[in-house]
């Protein structure tokens, strides 16, 4: 595509026009013009914060962020939403169905919802989120919502997008021991108990407490545990209030600056690992031509021998 | 342009709840490597349209066996011209008989319509040929 | 085992096995031989006993169809009330003993015909009711104390249901004359067909609603049908369809008992709704398990005292799943079999699917030959001389003993669940269900299944055209303007008085329907009433599975 219509297209975005919106995310989630995209928006972008919310399948996490959404709405604010779903790690496609949940605002022209295939990304979260979020924000939505499903390790990718991360569990499932093993309290900034009208939602919210207990030194944030139910809209006021509380914890305490950086840096050494990853994989097709010269089976050594060959050295 | 997936929205028009052949092409094209938006069931027209411009959908698929067809169908296409949208491909599936199946056609009111029986990898070929030709 | 089915055995191994699969239409794979000794070993008293009998695997009456045949019940209902009365008549002069009445989609959603997402759909795959003015015409000169009526209908019941009641009552009919059945069967709605309005609990709660009104009101009414012909066409397996669907009459046996009705109370008017699909002997095998399965557990588990509550008595209807577009007149044949393992499987009554069914409303003609199927089954076959009359086969035996010990599985997976309102928020059926669904469409794709006219025998050239049923758009408008016009005409300020006293009711716990009827007296309308509802009891939400 030459760069006038890109820039006509982009022109589009900055006047809030939502195909131009979701064209653009295909392109930078395609790798199409990407840097060229994104150098327009970034420009633009970068001030609103970004609500990560994450946890287990089936825990409600796309019903809470159509009541936040709702919530948002009520108060005339526009809303951009990306929930990310895995892809099939055979077939490489994907079936995203949150926007199911989230049918209230599914002809809401202030609200934008899209959907996300991880496409490999083990994370769960993939490479371009940050950058697609930043296309909504461009697109005039202030109010930024990440959903992402949150089966280990993804949730410690989330940090990386989000300034707020909610982690949502639900009682009596196991959820808490799993999220402990996971290392999600550490990510954690507001812990939702979500389907509390179930039996042992109470019990679940102290466990999770005495756990704070034992990590929060008592300074700065230490991160509420809210219980809500979807089904009769219980709870997510506060939930709503919580997330504000946090957002405006990391801005005065400079929090934010830190994420930021953080952030800018770990962006840099991805672009960084892409191509060091693409260049590498020329130089991986040709090494691996002399594979079958060396008669050797264990991989630890036909590593070495290959790596020494081709780079003349250890 | 350097496409790398296929982006289909696959959703229920109409009030009947019988997705099983929904369910079944949803699963079927993402096993062929595409990412399906699965928008569920007892969507208006307005709300699969809204949908597709959000996702930036090559295509949308929807199964109607409410014999709304020659209503559900002509709006679909009606809401994607109304915002200039024309580009997104509408294919259906259903218990739509031939005769309306030819009318749905010639009109331009759908792209294409497999009915029962039609096999899942006839329509991945179909939504691969189109896709590919208008890129 | 015996030498004698070794040698057999020995001797079948070193033959030509012609290209498989053996398997049945649920991918069960079946053995080449069935034999004393080999697979099943029956106790008669204990797993068949005599027909009318515990545990009743040969069926629930002493006399079966010796006494009197299955009655054949043609699910009709299309368009306007006018027009589906008159369709009533002509089955009825015809012969058929019994109405069952197909809703359009609106009227099974909860929406009027004025609704904006009605638009489209009025009487479009049944019959368009919005108030007791359309109950009134639908059954305009068919006395309501003379036929029984099947009702298709589900979320709403309750408030159709009172319709008919009320619809009676104007006829001067009493409630306790009335017989018929109502669907009413809302757990396969959350785990199949998907027409669903409220969430489970309040849904639960107007069901024993209705089984305590009938109960002292309307005793001779079948107040809830349940169906596993919508788990089987959403694509279960034969054996998931009765498992589901036990575990369905089970929850629903168990939230009669928690409402504090004595179990031997409501449980005889529970009746069935089954599916009978192409493979003949499972699908005989299925019914045979179960009602011994039902019988079982009412007694043991449930403490069913009176015989009645034990019977598993059922409807039957043939699988519209496994009809085809091309070759349509093959349907009829499918048909066929398939009525007739549904009453080799002793069923109380029957619906054959006409050959069009897969493409439209079923055209007049087409409606008669699939009635004049089950004519000649009845009267031509002789499968009706003799009771049960493949009980003691080895297969069947065999296949009957895999689906109770099967459906003993399920039932099991599902109690660790949390019993069956678990397993639907943990999409346990739906996961099932989308499985099978998506290996059954495998198997034809790669040929490992045949259906005929689809992916063998198919026709070059192509088939002769049919002529389909169409609907008429000016249907929906005249049904839109009869409705404005009821608006107009009835006593609005008593119509706003009763929703009020029916929403202060559903806030609380008294028994509903005698609200909903005073509502339907003064000809609120279905969506009205239902919008009452849904602003007390919510809405569900589906959860989506592939």
């Amino acid at each position: 595509m030459n760069k006038d219509a890109l820039d006509q297209w982009l022109a589009r975005l900055f006047e809030r026009d939502r195909r131009a919106t979701a064209k653009l995310i295909s392109w930078v989630e395609d790798d199409i013009q990407r840097a060229y995209i994104m150098r327009s928006v970034l420009k633009e972008t970068g001030k609103q914060m970004v609500v990560g919310i994450t946890g287990p399948p089936g825990a409600g996490k796309s019903s809470l962020v159509e009541a936040l959404t709702t919530l948002y709405r009520s108060n005339n604010e526009r809303v951009g939403i990306v929930a990310v779903d895995p892809s099939s790690p055979y077939s490489g496609g994907a079936i995203l169905g949150d926007r199911i949940r989230m049918q209230a605002h599914g002809t809401d022209r202030d609200v934008f919802i899209r959907s996300m295939g991880t496409r490999g990304h083990l994370g769960g979260v993939t490479r371009s989120t940050s950058d697609i979020l930043r296309i909504l924000e461009g697109g005039g939505y202030g109010r930024l919502l990440l959903e992402t499903v949150g089966v280990g390790q993804s949730e410690l990718e989330i940090m990386q997008m989000a300034d707020t991360v909610v982690v949502v569990l639900n009682p009596g499932t196991g959820d808490g021991i799993q999220a402990i093993k996971a290392g999600i309290m550490e990510v954690a900034d507001v812990f939702v108990i979500n389907k509390a009208d179930l039996p042992g939602a109470e019990r679940m919210k102290g466990d999770i407490e005495m756990m704070l207990n034992l990590s929060c030194d008592g300074l700065g944030w230490r991160p509420p545990v809210v219980l809500t139910s979807v089904t009769n809209g219980t709870g997510v006021e506060t939930l709503f209030e919580k997330i504000e509380a946090h957002q405006t914890y990391m801005k005065t305490s400079g929090l934010r600056d830190e994420r930021c950086k953080h952030r800018l840096r770990k962006q840099v050494w991805r672009h960084w690992e892409d191509k060091l990853q693409a260049t590498f994989e020329d130089v991986w097709e040709t090494a691996q031509q002399k594979l079958g010269d060396i008669e050797k089976e264990d991989p630890y050594e036909v590593a070495a021998a290959l790596w020494a060959e081709r780079f003349k050295g250890g | 342009m350097n496409k790398t997936r296929i982006r289909v929205l696959v959703g229920k028009p109409g009030l009947d709840g019988h997705d099983r052949g929904a369910k079944v092409i949803a699963r079927a094209l993402r096993d062929a490597g595409m990412e399906v938006i699965y928008s569920g069931l007892h969507q208006t027209p307005e709300q699969l349209v809204e949908a597709a411009i959000q996702e930036d959908v090559d295509l949308i698929g929807v199964s109607v066996l409410s014999g709304a067809h020659m209503t559900i169908f002509p709006r679909i296409k009606e809401l994607l011209k109304e915002q200039n949208a024309e580009d997104i491909l509408l294919m259906g599936g259903g218990t739509i008989p031939e005769e309306d199946i030819a009318e749905l056609i010639e009109a331009g009111h759908v792209e294409a319509l497999f009915t029962p029986g039609a096999t899942t990898t006839e329509i991945v070929s179909w939504i691969r040929e189109r896709v590919k030709s208008y890129e | 085992m015996s030498n004698n089915f070794l040698s057999w055995k020995a001797n079948y191994d070193t033959l030509k096995e012609r290209k498989g699969p053996f398997f049945t239409v649920s991918s069960v794979p079946i053995d080449p031989l069935y034999a004393p000794g080999h697979t099943v070993d029956i106790d008669y008293q204990r797993d068949l006993g005599n027909p009318g009998e515990y545990p009743y695997t040969r069926g629930v009456q002493a006399n079966m169809y010796r006494g009197r045949l299955w009655t054949m019940r043609m699910f009709a209902g299309f368009a306007t009330a006018t027009e589906s009365n008159e369709r009533y008549k002509y089955l009825l002069s015809q012969g058929q003993t019994g109405l069952s009445v197909a809703f359009d989609m609106p009227t099974i959603m909860g929406y009027d015909s004025d609704h904006p997402r009605a638009y489209g759909e009025v009487g479009r795959v049944g019959v368009a009711i919005d108030s007791l003015q359309d109950m009134e015409t639908l059954f305009q000169d068919i006395p309501l104390d003379k036929v029984s009526t099947s009702m298709t209908i589900n979320a709403p019941a309750s408030i159709l249901w009172a319709m008919y009641i009320v619809a009676a009552e104007k006829q001067g009919v009493p409630a306790n004359k009335l017989t018929g059945t109502i669907q009413n069967d809302i757990l396969k709605e959350y785990i199949a067909q998907k027409s669903w309005i409220f969430p489970p609990d309040p849904s639960m709660r107007l069901i024993t609603d209705i089984f305590k009104f009938s109960k002292d009101n309307v005793p001779k009414w079948n107040t809830i049908s349940i169906s596993g012909y919508h788990i089987r066409e959403a694509g279960s397996t034969a054996l998931q369809e009765l498992a589901f669907t036990l575990a369905d009459g089970f929850a629903y046996v168990e939230a009669g008992i928690k409402a504090g009705l004595d179990v031997d109370d409501f449980a005889p008017r529970l009746s069935f709704f089954f599916n009978s699909h192409t493979d003949f002997f499972e699908e005989i095998a299925k019914l045979r398990a179960a009602r011994r399965i039902w019988a079982r557990h009412m007694k043991g588990k449930y403490g069913a005292k009176n015989e009645k509550s034990l019977l598993l008595r059922f409807h039957t209807q043939t699988a519209g799943c496994s009809l085809t577009g091309p070759q349509m007149e093959n349907n009829i044949v499918r048909t066929a079999y398939q009525a007739m393992a549904a009453v080799l499987g002793g069923t109380q009554s029957l619906h054959t699917n006409s050959m069009d069914e897969v493409l439209a409303l079923p055209s007049e003609k087409s409606v008669q030959i699939a009635l004049r199927t089950q004519q000649v089954l009845a009267y031509e076959t002789g499968v009706t001389n003799t009771i049960d009359p493949l009980a003691g086969s080895y297969f069947v035996e065999t296949l009957t003993n895999q689906m109770e010990e099967g459906a003993e599985e399920y039932f099991r997976r599902i109690d660790e669940l949390g019993g069956v309102l678990g397993a639907i928020r943990e999409n346990f059926f739906q996961q099932e269900i989308a499985d099978a669904a998506y290996r059954y469409q495998k198997e034809i794709e790669s040929k490992d299944r045949i259906i005929v006219g689809i992916n063998g025998f198919v026709n070059e050239k192509k088939d002769d055209k049919m002529e389909l049923l169409k609907i008429d758009p000016e249907v929906e408008r005249a049904q839109v303007r009869k409705l404005i016009a009821l608006k107009q005409s009835r006593d609005n300020i008593h119509v706003q008085t009763t929703l009020t006293d029916l929403k202060e009711a559903a806030e609380g716990s008294d028994n509903l329907i005698p609200k909903i009827m005073d509502s339907v007296r003064a000809y609120a309308t279905e969506g009205e009433i239902i919008a009452v509802l849904k602003d007390v009891f919510g809405e569900y939400r589906e959860q989506a599975v592939f």
